[in-house]
């Protein structure tokens, strides 16, 4: 669409600017300047420089949670594109099935956080919920309380449970705008089904792709709520991701400078993703 | 060729089987939950349902979720009605980087803002208030509504406001009259996906609350971190939020996509 | 919120440079994108975007692998603005 400039457009959009600044540049300000500072309490600051920042940078600690996060990130993502895709391919595109498979796949989506934690908690139990029940009487040896492996693999697969449906839904959705025409011109010039999904599939989906998986690294790089309900970043810190890990040092052990240091760190870190997202997306808009 | 539907069916048996163990679980008796393991209830029992809905401690949870999430979404969809709407139809300085800076807010990790957000919220007086969570959830529900009605407004076309204007129609009038109605879809996805986020959420939720205003997720952690005592109880809370949800997918499930591609498919 | 000058300074700096932008933006429009070396289209103001981000991560990898103090991070940052401005 042409756009015409006219920068008292400015007035209709200040009323957000000024609701979201307000919750945005306020905290940010304090996070900044609590990151400089020690405090015992009391609003008593001592100026400290750059003191957290060269600890946090340094300490074992944040590189763990923060090689744990990007391990978790590129699993879920590995397991959950590839998934989200076949499911989308193989759905139908018409009839009253469509309705109730979109309903129930939408359905991990609309459940608290927590809920969905406390959900796959009960289901993992390993004597007396579903899955650690059936998984133990079938030999297996799971407790995903005690071992690390367990921990992992049901975070993973309830991570893969809670948003594959985004990936379906988008993939779906971008599936539908190709037009039956494409399909009958391929069936005609004999195209076999790889054929079809790379020439054909593949390129009309691109876009929603790209959102769906910058979505989904974005997301899982600051999950909190679900991996915290289950494992409560058990057994030891074997769960613990860099969210976890930074309500432990604010809230948990009270060091609001190392914790403010390292929020910013990451706040830089998803920025950069942010902006990679955003270019990525106006390109593939562009085209 | 007709073998495809095995592995949506097989994927939605998987999506539904943490779910079915949660709705039995809720059914049985604490007793029968530590005995061991079964698949269906064997002493069918509502008392967990009959404590949620007779004790206040447990309803209002529900009750003050709602009306955060109410408020919450009255809120971002109505702030963010006009700046969609200057998005899609101008070019103003800064508009391209003011657009990015709201997607910043929509992927700000909410963990970096619990404490800050306690203070601000404490110093305004607003702490353990319904509008305190509402407005907390704006930072990431505005720049959300904003994104998704923007992708809705695109795709009206210009000639509907020139022609409105050239009849004589002044701004707010058109808007509210010819143009809202005109997105009607877009504002009930819109609206969907800010009640769902600020339903969904529980790290903020919890955070700024206390007594007064303790959201049903928050009423939860009580009896999970008292592990295994009251777990019927828990399933049955746990299954009485799915139902909100479950009831709004119905309305929106043809555009659900449409809006997690914030306006873009 | 427990201000200091030095972090007050640095909001200031922040503020002071996007208004920069727009007065510049306002008396000598070139707002136009331009492709640079990355192969992406950029506006003045996603430059200074860049530059920023890019200074952020210059002194945390600065801090991270060589420690205080700063003024090698901080000549590199000044290289980096310098070299956004004019080749991307």
């Amino acid at each position: 669409m042409r756009k015409s400039t006219n920068q008292k457009a400015w007035w209709l959009v200040a009323p957000v600017l000024l609701l979201v600044a307000f919750n945005a540049f306020i905290p940010l300000m304090t996070v900044v300047n609590y990151s400089l500072q020690e405090t015992f309490g009391d609003n008593v600051f001592f100026w400290e420089g750059l003191t957290w920042f060269e600890q946090v940078l340094r300490s074992e600690r944040f590189h763990a949670s923060l090689m744990r996060q990007l391990l978790f990130t590129s699993m879920i993502l590995a397991i959950e594109v590839p998934l989200g895709i076949a499911v989308a391919l193989s759905m139908p595109r018409k009839g009253p099935w469509v309705s109730v498979c979109l309903v129930l796949m939408a359905l991990p989506l609309l459940i608290p956080w927590n809920v969905v934690g406390a959900m796959w908690n009960i289901f993992a139990l390993p004597d007396i919920g579903l899955l650690g029940y059936s998984l133990n009487s079938m030999g297996f040896d799971y407790n995903f309380t005690q071992q690390p492996v367990s921990a992992w693999m049901t975070t993973v697969v309830m991570d893969v449970w809670h948003w594959t449906s985004l990936i379906v839904l988008l993939c779906y959705a971008g599936l539908c705008s190709i037009p039956d025409a494409y399909y009958q011109a391929a069936r005609i010039d004999g195209a076999s089904g790889w054929a079809v999904f790379r020439y054909i599939q593949l390129p009309k989906m691109k876009r929603v792709l790209t959102i769906a998986i910058l979505l989904r690294f974005m997301d899982s790089f600051m999950i909190y709520t679900e991996p915290f309900v289950l494992t409560g970043g058990g057994p030891g810190n074997t769960t613990t991701f860099l969210s976890i890990d930074l309500v432990k040092i604010a809230l948990g052990q009270f060091d609001l400078g190392p914790a403010a240091a390292m929020s910013l760190i990451y706040f830089l870190v998803v920025l950069l993703i942010c902006w990679v997202f955003y270019t990525l997306m106006m390109r593939n808009e562009a085209q | 060729m007709n073998r495809k539907w095995i592995l949506p069916t097989l994927y939605i048996l998987f999506l539904m089987l943490p779910i079915y163990g949660l709705l039995t679980m809720s059914f049985k008796t604490t007793n029968e939950i530590l005995g061991g393991f079964s698949f269906f209830p064997q002493q069918f029992t509502l008392d967990n349902y009959i404590k949620i809905f007779t004790d206040p401690t447990w309803y209002n949870g529900y009750i003050n979720s709602l009306i955060y999430v109410v408020i919450n979404t009255v809120i971002s969809v109505s702030v963010a009605l006009p700046a969609a709407y200057a998005f899609s139809r101008y070019r103003f300085l800064g508009d391209k980087h003011l657009f990015f800076w709201l997607l910043t807010n929509r992927m700000a990790p909410p963990a970096v803002f619990a404490l800050p957000f306690f203070q601000l919220y404490s110093a305004i007086e607003l702490f353990d208030t319904h509008f305190a969570v509402a407005l907390a959830h704006c930072l990431f529900n505005i720049p959300l509504a904003v994104w998704i009605l923007e992708g809705f407004m695109s795709g009206i076309p210009k000639e509907l406001d020139e022609t409105a204007y050239l009849d004589g129609y002044s701004f707010w009038r058109f808007f509210i009259r010819i143009f809202v109605p005109t997105i009607a879809a877009g504002i009930g996805v819109a609206a969907f996906f800010c009640f769902m986020y600020s339903w969904v959420e529980l790290l903020l939720a919890k955070t700024l609350t206390s007594v007064d205003a303790k959201p049903i997720a928050a009423t939860m952690t009580r009896t999970a971190s008292t592990s295994g005592y009251e777990l019927g109880l828990l399933a049955a809370a746990g299954s009485l939020t799915i139902i909100p949800g479950a009831i709004v997918i119905y309305f929106v499930r043809n555009y659900i996509a449409k809006g997690f591609a914030l306006g873009r498919v | 919120m427990a201000w200091t000058w030095p972090t007050a300074a640095f909001f200031i700096v922040i503020v002071c440079s996007i208004i920069t932008m727009g007065v510049w933006e306002k008396f000598s429009p070139g707002g136009n994108p331009r492709r640079g070396v990355f192969g992406i289209d950029t506006t003045r103001g996603d430059r200074l975007f860049i530059s920023w981000l890019g200074t952020g991560f210059i002194h945390l990898g600065w801090l991270a692998f060589i420690g205080t103090p700063l003024w090698g991070a901080l000549a590199l940052a000044i290289g980096w603005f310098v070299f956004v401005f004019r080749k991307v």
